[in-house]
């Protein structure tokens, strides 16, 4: 029996392992100038990837006394945290390494990091659920700090850290009153206890409600709890803020999916409602003020909170078709930023960090290649067609058509053609003006190929999204 | 059970007092230490619940350890600036906005959760234990079967904080060492050599 | 019913008298020996006016001190100045409620036995601390600081040595702690988990601020230390409750080491029928006697470590050693080796 669910959790145990070997690794090598920390990392990654993909498929198991849940959704959601994660490890290895910040405990937060999220979107109670979501948090807090010496660093790790314990309260009060309600923490058996609690009895459920969709709103960085994530961008190493924006958004789908959708969904009514209001202030805000942005990764954070709103829509769809588009939007935007924020990653140099997007101007001249996988990043994130973020939007968008939310997707539509402003901003400023620094981009080979898999996958995946947009419904069904 | 009820009000009542003394108290170490005194009259209160496990480990490891690093660092830090005026220093007109908001959230929450959705009568207190029930082994029992997987992530938290910290600590290597198995290894010899000198010669 | 409950309160009373008035007085005559042994060792005599052979002498001391002036420091916060040696002592006392001196005679036969004596014991501290913060005087101060970082880094040691313990008998509690070393000489805990012997012992030395360990006091430095405002009766209570934590470590590493009450005899066919007479308690009292020996065997031995080797020794090297034992015990006990696991 232990070793069949030992079997199950083994991507865990491998990170896990991972994590403390480099930790060993780092502390026990004499000299501190070698890959072996990054190498022993992606290994890692790798293996959990190969294992969690051979049990793709092999149905819904739940384990170690109901504590932890092995799904296709969790698998597919797994997969796409290792990719992002490996993927700007890619990018962020030497820039990290020229900034001279620790490695080998920035590898070891990274791989906690990424085994909170696995436990998050892997978790079948709450108790997990909280657990893998401290874990990550408690990483990426540290992550944001890493480079002491930096003011803005330091800044944006105390706001991120206040911000993030004050949500993690929120969550943990919401926790406690529908704890105190359903007497359960199991995710599932709260769900049947709700289904049969009177509708006069709800008034307690929807107050923990409003606490664990506060909270989970300030995780997820949507209006109006928004606020720590343009100074969090700002301020922190690049590299962090493209693992930050990447793979902990799939898991707070994954959270959101588990703690919505499975836990709630007698209380489906309510959450809309709140959805709704964070979803329209999301787009709004997000697109709006990122106009005004002339620091790209600050203007990037703004988008990020659009996207969060888009994926909400999906979410308050309601519906099997809107959740797998929400899948999908998060998947896709996971990949996209991947991208946008490895270009910012691989345009800085020892001494220089590409942070306006002045610093982007003629990039044509300058390597023509990178200009035009940006190019194909921003369309992306922009949402033209052919890229897969013109269907990804699509597919939300017709979500809530479906729903009879036509006022909802109107104003999505509208605030996304305004938002297209500020993404074609950036590409003009690539193609049609002239480079202030004309010196030609020196980006290692591996970097080189890792950014155009990326901003090819973007088109790639536009024009056949159908493979995708079928896992993403078949892992929701 | 009136002899009880008496230890109960008792801890209780020193919990609470010394809980509002340690955001009241002007002096921070005197506040330190009603923060402990508010631990001990809790694991006062644990016991009385029949948790002795939690109780001794909330007074062996708060108040033996964590708050004593506190005060470490409140000595050491030894903050006289805020010694001078009342508590009511921080008091400022945006602050009414402050308490409006934080009477709604009281209010909301008697509405919400007062007596009458958690009655007592829904959370009876459980069946009290005999006197040779070993709540360690109990404790031990659920913790390493139905909670394990928790048990282990609050564990890598422990770690993760323990990373983080000294990674964010860390300036990397002084510059003055001492390596002790070096001075244990100096031998007289090594430091001191004897001369014979006749006692006529003369430098 | 109330005059029931009343007389149940008086006996545990009783019985808690029991057990201070005979610690008082060993503490006294501790004192005594301590000057003896240490005159002895450096060629003196020792004490030998009051009374023959000097063995008046700790009450002399005793009634010295309690007829000296309590002065209190006309800038110290008086209330804690004066709560200071009670918090240092009080918890120093507390710890012998779950002492058990034979197989039945303990005060409180308590499941977590061990876990509420490190708990009491890590409460002394506060004594020391409130102290030297409370003195307002530089020197008391810095052997507040001193003590505090200290006790903290052993006390992380000697929990750890302890779970050892706790892991080879299988329980929280002192009295079956005692019982599951029975056999012989050789499966008392001390061959097992010698390690673990030799750090509980050191870290109960730092512990209680002996030397080599007595930084807090530390007389050629910061003059005495944390107790240098502090005069007559509250000065005494200081002395008590550093003695009554030396007989209480030097107990203990009888009790979780040694075999407690057990004879040594224990096992070996003759002997253990001629010493069948003596009682177990005679046992303890003189195994936990050789550990007060060693207490003063230290101090008239060793210098004073210097901060930062303490503070290395106790991190770098009792914690890493302890963790590492309880490992290959923890292994050890899985396999079931030898007559200890």
């Amino acid at each position: 029996m232990l070793d069949f669910e030992l079997r199950t959790i083994m991507p865990e145990i491998v990170i896990l392992t991972t994590a403390c070997l480099v930790l060993m690794v780092d502390v026990f090598m004499r000299v501190r100038q070698h890959n072996l920390p990054y190498r022993l990392t992606q290994i890692g990654l790798l293996f959990a990837a190969v294992l969690t993909f051979k049990s793709f498929g092999l149905g819904t198991e739940i384990i170690l006394s109901g504590a932890f849940i092995s799904d296709d959704l969790s698998h597919l959601l797994k997969l796409f945290i290792y990719l992002t994660t490996f993927v700007v490890l890619i990018y962020s290895h030497a820039y990290i390494r020229v900034r001279q910040i620790l490695w080998g405990e920035y590898y070891c937060l990274t791989l906690f990091a990424v085994l909170g999220m696995m436990l998050l979107v892997s978790a079948q109670n709450i108790l997990t659920l909280y657990l893998g979501l401290e874990l990550l948090s408690l990483s990426l807090y540290a992550m944001v700090a890493m480079r002491r010496d930096s003011q803005m660093a330091s800044e944006a790790a105390m706001k991120y850290f206040v911000m993030g314990a004050l949500a993690s309260g929120m969550l943990l009060y919401g926790f406690s009153l529908l704890y105190g309600i359903t007497g359960t923490l199991d995710i599932s058996t709260m769900a049947q206890v709700i289904a049969s609690t009177p509708i006069t009895d709800q008034l307690v459920l929807i107050f923990g409600l409003v606490f664990v969709v506060v909270g989970l709103a300030f995780k997820l960085g949507a209006a109006p709890f928004h606020m720590w994530i343009p100074d969090v961008y700002q301020g922190a190493p690049t590299s962090v803020v493209a693992f930050l924006s990447t793979a902990p958004k799939v898991a707070a789908f994954g959270m959101a999916i588990r703690l919505l959708v499975q836990a709630l969904p007698a209380l489906h009514p309510q959450w809309i409602d709140l959805l709704i209001v964070l979803a329209v202030l999301s787009i709004a805000i997000g697109n709006v003020v990122a106009i005004a942005q002339a620091n790209i990764k600050r203007m990037l954070a703004y988008s990020t909170i659009s996207h969060v709103g888009f994926l909400l829509l999906g979410l308050l769809a309601g519906n099997a078709a809107g959740y797998s588009a929400a899948l999908f939007y998060v998947l896709t935007y996971s990949i996209m930023s991947l991208g946008a924020f490895g270009m910012v990653i691989l345009l800085s140099k020892q001494g220089f960090e590409a942070e306006n997007i002045d610093d982007f101007k003629g990039l044509n001249a300058r390597s023509p290649w990178l200009a035009f996988i940006m190019l194909l990043l921003m369309f992306s994130l922009a949402g033209v067609p052919p890229t897969v973020g013109f269907y990804a939007k699509l597919a939300v968008i017709e979500a809530v058509l479906a729903v009879d939310h036509l006022v909802l997707a109107l104003i999505a539509v509208f605030f996304a053609i305004i938002g297209a402003f500020y993404y074609l901003r950036v590409v003009k400023v690539m193609y049609f003006e002239a480079p202030e620094d004309a010196s030609p981009i020196t980006v290692s080979g591996g970097s080189r190929f890792a950014i155009s898999l990326n901003g090819l996958a973007v088109l790639v995946l536009g024009i056949f999204p159908g493979a995708l947009l079928a896992v993403c419904l078949a892992v929701l069904a | 059970m009136t002899g009880q009820a008496l230890i109960f009000y008792t801890f209780a009542a020193v919990a609470i007092f010394s809980a509002l003394m340690v955001i009241t108290v002007q002096n921070a170490v005197r506040a330190v230490l009603f923060l402990v005194l508010a631990f001990v009259a809790t694991a006062g209160v644990w016991l009385l619940m029949e948790a002795e496990f939690l109780a001794i480990i909330l007074v062996l490891v708060y108040v033996g350890a964590v708050m004593v690093l506190f005060l470490f660092v409140v000595m050491m830090l030894d903050f006289t600036g805020a010694t001078q005026k009342g508590p009511l220093r921080y008091l400022r007109p945006s602050m009414l906005l402050g308490v409006g908001l934080a009477l709604g959230v009281v209010f909301l929450l008697f509405t919400v959760i007062g007596p009458k959705q958690f009655t007592i009568m829904d959370y009876p207190s459980p069946a009290a234990r005999g006197a040779d029930y070993n709540d360690v082994a109990h404790l031990g029992m659920v913790m390493y079967t139905d909670y394990v997987l928790a048990f282990i992530a609050a564990g890598c938290l422990l770690l993760v904080a323990m990373v983080a910290a000294i990674s964010l600590a860390y300036r990397g290597h002084r510059a003055k060492r001492q390596r002790p198995s070096d001075q244990v290894k100096v031998k007289a010899s090594d430091r001191i050599r004897l001369v014979k000198m006749s006692p006529g010669s003369r430098g | 019913m109330i005059t029931e409950q009343l007389f149940t309160l008086a006996w545990i009373l009783v019985k808690i008298l029991a057990i201070l008035l005979p610690l008082v007085v060993v503490i006294a005559y501790t004192t005594f020996f301590e000057r003896k042994v240490i005159g002895y060792m450096q060629v003196r005599i020792g004490p030998n006016r009051v009374g023959p052979r000097g063995f008046l002498q700790p009450w002399a001391d005793v009634f010295k001190l309690l007829l000296k002036e309590i002065i209190v420091p006309s800038a110290s916060n008086r209330f804690l100045f004066l709560l200071a040696p009670i918090l240092a002592l009080a918890p120093a006392l507390a710890a012998w409620a779950v002492i058990p001196f034979d197989q039945q005679l303990v005060l409180a036969n308590v499941n977590a036995g061990l876990l509420f004596l490190l708990a009491m014991t890590s409460l002394g501290v506060y004594g020391i601390v409130i102290a030297g913060w409370a003195s307002n005087s530089k020197y008391a101060f810095l052997g507040a600081l001193r003590s505090s970082a200290q006790i903290i880094s052993y006390e992380i040691a000697m929990g750890i040595a302890l779970i050892g313990v706790l892991m080879a008998a299988g329980s929280l509690n002192l009295t079956e702690i005692v019982m599951a070393q029975s056999g012989n000489l050789l499966s008392w805990y001390w061959l097992p988990l010698f390690p673990l012997f030799v750090v509980y012992w050191i870290a109960g030395v730092a512990e209680t601020n002996r030397l080599p360990f007595d930084l807090a006091e530390g007389e050629s430095e910061i003059v005495a230390g944390f107790h240098v405002e502090y005069a007559g009766g509250a000065f005494a209570l200081f002395f008590l409750a550093e003695y009554a934590n030396m007989i209480l470590i030097s107990v203990l590493t009888a009790l979780l080491f040694f075999g407690g009450w057990l004879s040594p005899f224990q096992g070996i066919p003759v002997l253990e029928e001629a010493f069948a007479w003596v009682p177990g308690i005679a046992w303890l009292l003189l195994k936990s006697a050789c550990f007060m020996f060693m207490y003063l065997w230290l101090r008239a031995t060793f210098p004073r470590y210097r901060y930062d080797q303490v503070m290395r020794l106790g991190w770098k090297v009792f914690i890493p050693l302890t963790t590492f034992w309880i490992i290959l015990v923890a292994v050890a006990v899985r396999l079931g080796v030898g007559p200890w696991f």
